[in-house]
């Protein structure tokens, strides 16, 4: 397959998850949407990597993957917390920064 | 072959995707976001990646869905009434959620304009040369060599980050004070002072620290006891006090 193909493909996963995190209000459904868009940009980046026949975009999806793990972790670590404190699991209602 | 196995990998991933954003159960949207990264990584293992795809395997469809399976159950119940509740409001939010997904299509549009429009000649190829090897383009000994020789500070900088990610998220998710009464009454400063004689292995021994203790210090022992016990006095015994007199009246009608 051409690379134009897997290109369609991340451009497609990318909006989907874009949709999610703008029509979703769990708070752990819009963490798992911005999962999906990581994921389309990784796999643009793997695609244009093998384009030119280089690691670089490999090594820069691998640490996106970084970034997309510590953000699950402090994620899930607010989630918790929120959960702790009763408080809405609903990012409609959790439109103010209070202590 | 490797056509069929990019459509067949395409149609998981993005039926992964629509599964993410449409299923209403967070647990469901959860295992189609497994679903999509596996399908994700036949992608890469198309693409000639063999050490990220293994990566996605391993490190997102393994440990990072763990994580969310977790606290999917544990935050499930609030989740699942929240459905629910979902459901009475829902007149206002159609248009929201419309305007939502246009939103999105007009991304898309952007994307695929931006990606497929660009007229990049080698983008309707099949990339650069391949030739199969140990150290090869892909493989985790041509990556390992990038990440410690070019791309070393990055490396770092990642394994920075992942350390204050762990120490952000034991600090987000511990249990604070204020929640529970023994909580309050552990972080108490009084507990501090440990009456002397409790507590430490060498006592429970009877060690030649406990005897060399007790043979030069029987008095100072004794003195210090009272000291906290006094210290605590205020603390320990004001609670039943303070709560006697006024509790005193209800005991019969606990009684009746």
């Amino acid at each position: 397959m051409s690379i134009a193909w897997f290109l369609a493909v991340s451009a497609i996963v990318f909006a989907l998850g874009a949709v999610g995190v703008i029509i979703r209000r769990n708070p752990l459904v819009v963490l798992l949407c911005l999962e999906l868009m990581l994921n389309g940009g990784n796999l643009a980046l793997i695609a244009f990597s093998r384009m030119w026949g280089n690691g670089d975009g490999q090594v820069l999806a691998l640490i996106v993957m970084t970034v997309a793990a510590c953000e699950v972790c402090i994620g899930l670590g607010m989630i918790v917390a929120i959960y702790r404190r009763r408080l809405p699991i609903d990012v409609d209602e959790l439109r103010e920064l209070q202590g | 072959m490797s056509a069929l196995l990019f459509f067949l990998a395409a149609f998981g991933a993005i039926a992964g995707a629509v599964g993410v954003v449409a299923l209403r159960d967070a647990f469901f949207a959860v295992l189609a976001l497994v679903v999509h990264l596996l399908s994700l990584a036949v992608l890469f293992l198309l693409l000639r990646a063999e050490f990220v795809a293994a990566a996605q395997v391993v490190v997102y469809a393994g440990a990072v869905m763990v994580l969310y399976v977790f606290v999917v159950a544990y935050v499930g119940d609030s989740a699942r009434s929240l459905g629910q509740r979902l459901r009475r409001g829902a007149s206002s939010r159609g248009s929201l959620r419309l305007a939502g997904a246009l939103l999105g299509g007009a991304v898309l549009v952007e994307l695929l304009i931006a990606l497929l429009g660009s007229g990049l000649k080698a983008i309707e190829g099949y990339g650069a040369g391949y030739v199969p090897g140990p150290k090869t383009f892909g493989t985790p000994a041509y990556i390992g060599n990038l990440l410690l020789t070019r791309f070393l500070l990055a490396f770092e900088i990642a394994s920075f980050l992942l350390l204050i990610a762990a120490v952000g998220g034991v600090v987000l998710a511990r249990r604070r004070g204020g929640l529970g009464e023994e909580s309050r009454e552990r972080l108490a400063p009084l507990d501090l002072v440990r009456p002397q004689g409790t507590g430490t292995m060498a006592e429970g021994v009877g060690g030649p620290l406990f005897v060399a203790m007790h043979a030069n210090g029987g008095v100072t022992e004794e003195h210090h006891n009272g000291v906290a016990e006094s210290a605590r006095q205020p603390v320990a015994v004001g609670g039943p006090e303070a709560g006697g007199p006024s509790g005193a009246p209800e005991t019969p009608e606990g009684g009746w």
